[in-house]
């Protein structure tokens, strides 16, 4: 069971992700991720992973989409604070983050 | 090699199960004491392979999704997914990175990437209408392997 919150801060969305991030988890993630980027046309997603527990590739296709979509209104996406286990994963699929 | 316990599990095709494997596997391995990073290796594999039949092997239906897991003296693990689904006609193809039949959008076309990177060895045989089969083996770096399976 994945969950996120969000802080919206200025140009900034923070969005701060728990939990077991798979295929079943991203589906819901995605729409709820989506539904924020609508809602404050964020410059910088910031996807904060320092909760997640788990993630398989699933994960990444959250993220590669999620930073599709913010790039086609004019912004970006950052990926910060992954654990060993999900920089393992983030660094086969070549995703930076700090 | 002597097997010294296996387990097998068959449940639907419903993504809220992609869950449920990796935890009951998990739950299997416990008695081969892996180390953390080695049993987040192996649930990561294992949820790949679980997803692929969950999202590939029934297009429209549910079916069924078979887990096995085997652990045999020396510390090896030994673990097959497999469906009775659709098949996949070009295996060499779908094992290509970024390849994948789904929404590019939001599906990363690794899962196998992910399963050669995180075990020792895959092997898919599949038949288009009949199915598909991935075997997974992994070495754990236990010193005296399995003392509880032996019980």
């Amino acid at each position: 069971m994945a969950k996120v919150w969000f802080i919206p801060a200025g140009g900034t969305l923070a969005a701060y992700l728990s939990g077991e991030i798979d295929h079943h988890a991203a589906q819901s993630l995605r729409r709820e991720i989506d539904a924020q980027i609508d809602t404050h046309m964020p410059e910088l997603l910031a996807l904060d992973f320092s909760g997640v527990t788990f993630m398989d590739s699933s994960g990444v296709g959250l993220i590669l989409g999620r930073g599709r979509y913010i790039s086609s209104l004019g912004g970006r996406l950052t990926v910060q604070n992954p654990p060993p286990q999900i920089c393992k994963m983030l660094d086969l699929a070549r995703i930076h983050y700090v | 090699m002597k097997m010294l316990n296996q387990v097998k599990i068959s449940f639907y095709s419903r993504s809220i199960n992609e869950g449920f494997a990796r935890a009951a596997l998990a739950a299997f391995l416990v008695q081969a004491d892996p180390t953390v990073p080695q049993l987040a290796d192996i649930k990561t594999a294992v949820s790949e392979a679980v997803t692929n039949c969950i999202v590939h092997a029934y297009p429209g239906a549910i079916g069924l999704v078979t887990l096995r897991a085997a652990l045999y003296e020396g510390g090896i693990v030994r673990i097959t997914v497999s469906d009775k689904g659709v098949g996949i006609a070009d295996v060499a193809r779908a094992m290509e990175p970024l390849y994948t039949t789904g929404n590019p959008d939001e599906r990363a076309g690794l899962g196998f990437a992910v399963m050669q990177s995180f075990m020792d060895k895959v092997r898919v045989t599949s038949a288009p209408g009949r199915g598909t089969r991935v075997t997974m083996v992994k070495r754990l770096d236990v010193q005296d392997a399995l003392p509880a399976a032996r019980g």
